[in-house]
């Protein structure tokens, strides 16, 4: 039942992300480019997915177990550490050159775009090549 | 600054952000998972390989978003004017950022805000600012 939950869940999340322009790079570039002929569309997509998240967190939060009777699984850390910022940073620059963030990014490649599928391929490789690296560090403590 | 109002597109904003609030906040409350792609995507990934079936199943939903979109509507996804050598570091930075930074713009920017999580405001003040600046520079001064 999670699965068939995740699947549907995956499916509202990429028509959000079409439906709301996120999947558009040009009017991702749009809204980063306060400099330029400013389209702040995306702080309404940001609004109203935090409209809608924040009564429906809250809850969650309240819950010990999820309606399938899952354990709640909300990240923990409160740490504001160095790899939560630069990690940040990283991905921001990133986001600005290319207009894509990791959810757009795929659902251009099934929307036929091949710069999607170009900065995918990148981007799963630099998720690798985090692996490998935080495997390093672990092996050297 | 002047506003584009020509690209300013309000309601298509609002209503595609609602529904990807949604999907946050089933997956919340029917699975307990938070709707983080990079986090979803990057745990399925080696060296260490944690892959459940919902991860799966997750992606699967996302990817076939474009072929339900279709069937009523003309495709809004637009290539990006980057050339591929920049596509390729753009994409480096976000796999190994977003890994490094525990999230992206649905991890941190959509539930991490709606948990009040002060992590995923700083993280996603972060984004947004390193995002602002790689703009204006790529724009304004290359």
């Amino acid at each position: 039942m999670t699965t068939i939950i995740a699947a549907i869940v995956g499916l509202v999340f990429g028509l959000g992300l079409l439906v709301s322009g996120m999947a558009d790079p040009h009017k991702v570039l749009g809204f980063l480019d306060l400099a330029g002929a400013w389209d702040p569309s995306l702080a309404l997509v940001m609004g109203g997915a935090i409209a809608v998240g924040l009564p429906g967190f809250a809850l969650a939060r309240q819950r010990q177990r999820s309606l399938l009777g899952e354990a709640m699984q909300l990240p923990a850390s409160k740490a504001l550490d160095a790899p939560l910022v630069v990690g940040s940073v990283l991905f921001g620059i990133g986001w600005g050159l290319a207009g894509y963030c990791p959810g757009p990014a795929l659902v251009g490649i099934t929307a036929g775009m091949e710069s999607a599928a170009i900065f995918s391929a990148a981007m799963l490789a630099g998720m690798v090549l985090f692996g490998l690296w935080q495997a390093r560090q672990g092996t050297k403590l | 600054m002047t506003i584009d109002m020509t690209a300013f597109t309000p309601v298509a904003a609002l209503l595609g952000g609602a529904l990807i609030g949604l999907a946050a906040v089933l997956l919340v409350l029917f699975n307990g998972r938070i709707a983080g792609i990079s986090g979803i995507v990057g745990s399925l990934l080696p060296p260490r390989a944690s892959g459940e079936a919902w991860r799966v199943a997750f992606i699967i939903g996302l990817l076939a978003a474009p072929w339900v979109y279709g069937l009523f509507a003309p495709m809004p996804a637009a290539a990006s004017p980057a050339s591929w050598p920049v596509l390729v570091i753009a994409g480096l930075l976000v796999g190994f950022g977003t890994r490094l930074g525990s999230g992206c713009t649905s991890g941190h920017g959509v539930c991490g805000l709606s948990r009040l999580s002060m992590r995923s405001l700083v993280a996603t003040l972060c984004f947004m600012a390193a995002g602002f600046a790689t703009v204006f520079v790529a724009r304004h001064f290359l």
